[in-house]
C-alpha cells in the first residue's frame, strides 16, 4: 500500500453529489487508505472467534466460509430476539434525513453511505428480504435486497467506517442509534472471521496480558518507573505508587494508552502526582491492567470476557472501591454496561471519597467513579493547592468524547476542573461540544495507520471548530478525557490544525497541583519551561 | 420508479373504488367489507408489532444521554436529558411524543468555501413534521361526529378553534388545509434535497400519495362536491354499531376516500408508520440513565470464557516477581 500524502486541500474538495445510480445498484469500492489490514489468525486462535481464514478486502474473492449466508441470517435472526434496540431500529425508521449531515464520516467524505440511514440501509435491507413480509414478497420495490457477498463487503466497508459515536442518535426523532446497529453489523463479520488487525491484537493482547498494547507486569512497572523520573527531576518528590498490593483502599484502573508514548504518559503521570499529593492509599493492577475495552468493537460477549478483569482484580485485591482514568469508550462500557455484564459487584463498598468523604451516590452499584468527578469534588472542597498560572502557556479548549457525553453524560465535572487548573479556557462552537460534540474519526478500534484517509476526513468536523477556536482566541491545547483522543487528534491536529497540542486533564492538574516539599518547579510536564512568572497571579476562575 | 410505482399505485385505488362502486354496485364490499378488513387487519397487526417487540428483551441500558448526568451534589443535573427517575423519564418521552424534541434540535452542516464547516439550526423538518401529525390527529377527531350520537362535548370545543376563521358554509377548517400543506412540504423535500431523495424508498412515497389523497378528497366532499352527510353518518354509525347499512346517494368520491383511508389502515403495520408505536420501545429514549446506581439485569446474560487471575500469574509469575510485584504463589 502507497503511503498516504493527500494534502488537507485535496481532502476537502468533497463532492456531497449523489451518484447516478440507485445505492442498491452502485456496488461498493472498496478504496485504500480507507479501510483497516485483516486480523492475524494467531490473534483470533487466542480468543477463539470462528472462521479464521486468510483474506485481503481487495481481493475479489474473500475465502468465505461455505456457509457464511447462513451463518449472517441466523446471526441476525438470534440477535432481533435478543436485542430490542435492533429489533426496532430495523422496523421504524421513516428515513427522514435528520441524521445524514450529523456524521462526521458523512461530512467529511460526501459518501451518501456515510449517511447514518443509510449505513443502516445497508442492514435493514437484508433484514427486510429475510424477515419482513413485504420484503419476501415485493423485494426491491419494498426495499429489499438478496444477501450477496457484494452485500456483505458493503455492510463490512462501511460498519468499519463508523466509530458507533452516537452523535445520529442524538437527532433521530426515534432515538435510532446507528451505533447498536453498527455493533450488531460489526458482530455478524466477526461470526465469518473479518475481522480488523487493529481491533483483534489489542483483544488478543488483553485477553492474555491484560492490557490492549500487550505490555507486561514488569513493564508496566518498568514504564510508571521511567515517569517517577521525570516527576522527580521536576519536583524533587520521589513518588512510590504500589502495584497488584492486597489490602489497598482503591483499585486505579486507566487505559493501557496512558502508559505507553506521548501525550499518553502526561496524563498517567498526573494521576501519579495527584494521588501522591492526596496519600491515596491505592494500587494499580498489571492484570487489570486496562480499562478500555476493544472487545466492545468486536461482539458483546468478547468485551464481556475482557471487562470481567476489573471487578475479579477488585474482588482478589479485596479493595473498596475502584478508581477509573480519563477514557472514552472504556466509559460507556463502564457506565452501561459492566454492571450487567459483571455485577452485582457486592463485595466492594459505595465509592467514597477518603479525601472530602463525598459519598459517590450516583456509582452506588458499579462502585467505580471516574477520576474527574473525583477530582472535581477534591477542588469542589478546597483540598488541593492550585496554580493556575503555570499553565498559562496554555490556551485550552475541551473535546467531549463521544462516549462520555451520549453515553453518560459528563459535561460539567471536567470543565470545572479545567476552569480551576487553566485560566485560559474556551469552549468551542455550541453545535460542535456536548451531546453535540464530534468523534474524533478514529474510536472503535479504526486508528490505525493503514486508514489515515479515513481518520483524517472523519476527524475533519471535530479539527475544523478547534481551527476556529485556534484562530479566533489562539488556542494551543486540546483537553480531553479519552486515551484514544489522545493519541489520535494528536495526528489530526498536525494535519488539519498544527500548533494545537493535545493533553488529558489530569496532566493540567498536575501541572498547577502545588505538591508538599516540591522544588520550584520550572518546567511542566513535558519537561517544556513554565511561563515566567510575573507578580501576582490570579487565583482559580471560581465557577 | 420509486416515485412512479407508488403514484400508479394510488391512482389503481381510485379506479378500482370507480369501478367498483360505479359500474359493479360493489358498495357494500367497498362501504362495509373493506373497511372492517382494514380496521381488524390495523388492530391485530399493531398489536402483533407492538407484541413481537416487546417480546425481545432490552439487554443493557442504552439510553443516549444529552445532558449532564447526575453525580455531585452541585452539579446540577438536566433531568429531561439524562433522566434518573421514571419521572423524568415520562418527562423525556413526552417532550419526544408531543413535540419531537429530537427533531427540533436539527442543525444543517454545510462546507463553506471548500474549506470550513458551518452549522446553522433548520427547523423546517421539525415543523412540517408537528404541522403534519398534529393537524391529521385533529382531522381524524372531527370524524368521532360521525361515529357518535350526541356529538361529544370536546367536538364542538374543536370544532371552534379549528373553524375560528368563520369563512364559509360549511365552515372552513384549518387544518384540512394544514394536513394537505404539509404533507405536499414532506413530499416536495423528499424529491429536492438530493440526499433525501436518495435514500427514499418507494415505502415512502406511497403513504405521501395516500394521505395527498386523502386530504384532497376529504377537502373535495366537505367544501366542493358537497356530499351527502346524512348519508356518510348513517353508513359510519352502521359500522360502529355491527348492523352495517349502504344508504344510498353517497357519491364514488366518498368511496374513494374510504378505501384510501382503509388502505392506510391495512397497511399501517406492515410499514414504517409504526414509528408511532416504535417511538414509546426506543431504549435509546425510554430508560434512565442511571446505570451506575442501579444495576440493568440482562435476562439472557450467560457465563463466558475469561482468563483468570491465576492463568496470568501463570504466565508472568517470575517476571513478576523480578519486578518485586507481589504474587499468589511463590
Amino acid at each position: 500500500m502507497a503511503k498516504f500524502t493527500a494534502k488537507p486541500a485535496e481532502l476537502l474538495k468533497i463532492d456531497f453529489k449523489t451518484p447516478k445510480t440507485d445505492w442498491m445498484d452502485t456496488p461498493v469500492e472498496i478504496r485504500e487508505h480507507m479501510y483497516c489490514h485483516p486480523s492475524k489468525a494467531k490473534d483470533l486462535e487466542t480468543v477463539g472467534f470462528p472462521n479464521i481464514h486468510e483474506w485481503k478486502p481487495v481481493d475479489e474473492n474473500w475465502n468465505l466460509p461455505e456457509n457464511w449466508k447462513e451463518t449472517v441470517i441466523n446471526g441476525i435472526k438470534e440477535r432481533l430476539q435478543k436485542y430490542r434496540s435492533f429489533h426496532v431500529f430495523m422496523d421504524i425508521c421513516v428515513r427522514c434525513g435528520a441524521c445524514a449531515d450529523k456524521c462526521h464520516f458523512y461530512l467529511g467524505t460526501g459518501d451518501p453511505k456515510n449517511m447514518p440511514v443509510l449505513r443502516a440501509e445497508l442492514l435493514r435491507s437484508v433484514y427486510r428480504k429475510y424477515f419482513t413480509t413485504g420484503g419476501k414478497i415485493f423485494g426491491k420495490t419494498a426495499g429489499a435486497r438478496e444477501l450477496t457477498e457484494d452485500v456483505l463487503k458493503e455492510i463490512w466497508y462501511y460498519y468499519y467506517q463508523c466509530t458507533e459515536c452516537r452523535r445520529c442518535s442524538v437527532f433521530c426523532p426515534y432515538g435510532i442509534d446507528q451505533a447498536e446497529i453498527t455493533m450488531i453489523g460489526r458482530e455478524l463479520t466477526n461470526l465469518l472471521g473479518l475481522q480488523l488487525g487493529w481491533i483483534a491484537g489489542p483483544v488478543a493482547n488483553c485477553y492474555m496480558k491484560g492490557n490492549h498494547l500487550g505490555l507486561e507486569p514488569h513493564t508496566i512497572k518498568s514504564n510508571i518507573e521511567f515517569m517517577l523520573d521525570d516527576i522527580e527531576t521536576l519536583t524533587g518528590i520521589r513518588i512510590n505508587p504500589t502495584f497488584n498490593r492486597k489490602g489497598a483502599e482503591i483499585l486505579f484502573v486507566t487505559p493501557s494508552g496512558d502508559l505507553f508514548g506521548v501525550p499518553g504518559v502526561y496524563t498517567a503521570m498526573g494521576y501519579l502526582m495527584l494521588f501522591h499529593e492526596l496519600g491515596l492509599d491505592y494500587t494499580w493492577s498489571t492484570y487489570a491492567s486496562e480499562g478500555g475495552n476493544f472487545g466492545f468493537f468486536t461482539s458483546n460477549e468478547m468485551a464481556k470476557r475482557l471487562n470481567s478483569k476489573i471487578y475479579a482484580e477488585a474482588k482478589r485485591l479485596g479493595v473498596k472501591w475502584i478508581l477509573g482514568g480519563e477514557c472514552g469508550h472504556m466509559w460507556r462500557v463502564l457506565h452501561q454496561y459492566m454492571d450487567t455484564w459483571n455485577g452485582p459487584a457486592d463485595f466492594l463498598e459505595v465509592p467514597k471519597s477518603p479525601i472530602t468523604g463525598t459519598v459517590f451516590d450516583n456509582a452506588k452499584s458499579t462502585k467505580m467513579t471516574h477520576i474527574s468527578e473525583f477530582t472535581a469534588d477534591l477542588i469542589r472542597h478546597g483540598k488541593l493547592k492550585l496554580d493556575p498560572g503555570r499553565n498559562d502557556h496554555l490556551k485550552v479548549t475541551f473535546h467531549d468524547s463521544c462516549n462520555t457525553s451520549r453515553g453518560m453524560g459528563m459535561f460539567e465535572e471536567p470543565r470545572y476542573v479545567i476552569k480551576n487548573v487553566c485560566n485560559h479556557f474556551y469552549e468551542m462552537p455550541e453545535n460542535t461540544i456536548r451531546e453535540k460534540t464530534f468523534c474524533c474519526g478514529s474510536g472503535t478500534g479504526l486508528n490505525a495507520s493503514e486508514n489515515m484517509e479515513l481518520r483524517m476526513r472523519g476527524g475533519f468536523p471535530r479539527a475544523n471548530a478547534v481551527r476556529y477556536v485556534h484562530e479566533q482566541h489562539g488556542v494551543n491545547m486540546l483537553a480531553n478525557i479519552c486515551a484514544i483522543d489522545r493519541a489520535t487528534l494528536s495526528a489530526s491536529m498536525d494535519y488539519w490544525v498544527p500548533g494545537v497540542g493535545v493533553a488529558g486533564i489530569s496532566e493540567l492538574v498536575a501541572n498547577a497541583l502545588v505538591m508538599k516539599g516540591e522544588k520550584e518547579r520550572t518546567q511542566d510536564l513535558r519537561l517544556e519551561p513554565l511561563p515566567q512568572k510575573s507578580g501576582e497571579k490570579e487565583g482559580a476562575e471560581n465557577v | 420508479m420509486k416515485i412512479l410505482f407508488p403514484f400508479v399505485a394510488v391512482i389503481a385505488l381510485v379506479l378500482l373504488a370507480m369501478v367498483g362502486v360505479s359500474g359493479g354496485s360493489l358498495h357494500f364490499l367497498f362501504g362495509v367489507i373493506i373497511p372492517y378488513a382494514a380496521v381488524f387487519i390495523f388492530i391485530i397487526g399493531v398489536i402483533y408489532r407492538v407484541l413481537k417487540w416487546a417480546k425481545s428483551p432490552v439487554p443493557f441500558c442504552i439510553t443516549t444521554t444529552c445532558g449532564q448526568q447526575k453525580s455531585l451534589p452541585w452539579i446540577k443535573q438536566n433531568k429531561l436529558e439524562n433522566p434518573s427517575s421514571t419521572l423524568h423519564v415520562v418527562g423525556r418521552m413526552a417532550m419526544e411524543v408531543f413535540l419531537f424534541r429530537s427533531l427540533f434540535r436539527n442543525l444543517k452542516g454545510e462546507m463553506k468555501d471548500s474549506s470550513r464547516l458551518v452549522y446553522g439550526s433548520d427547523k423546517w423538518l421539525w415543523l412540517a413534521g408537528i404541522a403534519f401529525h398534529y393537524s391529521f390527529l385533529i382531522v381524524l377527531l372531527r370524524h368521532i361526529r360521525l361515529f357518535a350520537e350526541p356529538t361529544p362535548f370536546f367536538l364542538h370545543l374543536l370544532e371552534t378553534f379549528d373553524g375560528f376563521l368563520q369563512i364559509g358554509v360549511p365552515r372552513f377548517f384549518m387544518t384540512g388545509v394544514v394536513l394537505l400543506s404539509a404533507v405536499t412540504f414532506l413530499f416536495l423535500r423528499r424529491i429536492y434535497i438530493p440526499q433525501v431523495r436518495y435514500i427514499s424508498l418507494s415505502a415512502d412515497y406511497f403513504p405521501l400519495f395516500l394521505i395527498i389523497g386523502i386530504a384532497t378528497t376529504g377537502m373535495l366532499m366537505r367544501y366542493f362536491l358537497k356530499t351527502d352527510i346524512v348519508g356518510v353518518k348513517e353508513l359510519a354509525m352502521g359500522l360502529v354499531s355491527f348492523n352495517p347499512v349502504i344508504p344510498k346517494g353517497l357519491g364514488v368520491i366518498f368511496y374513494i376516500h374510504l378505501l384510501f383511508v382503509s388502505t392506510l389502515f391495512a397497511y399501517f403495520p406492515f410499514s414504517k408508520l409504526v414509528h408511532m408505536g416504535g417511538v414509546f420501545l426506543s431504549p435509546t429514549r425510554n430508560l434512565l440513565g442511571n446505570s451506575r446506581e442501579f444495576r440493568h439485569v440482562n435476562p439472557w446474560n450467560y457465563p463466558v470464557k475469561v482468563h483468570t487471575y491465576e492463568e496470568y500469574e501463570e504466565d508472568f509469575r517470575d517476571k513478576m516477581k523480578m519486578a518485586e510485584i507481589p504474587v499468589e504463589k511463590e
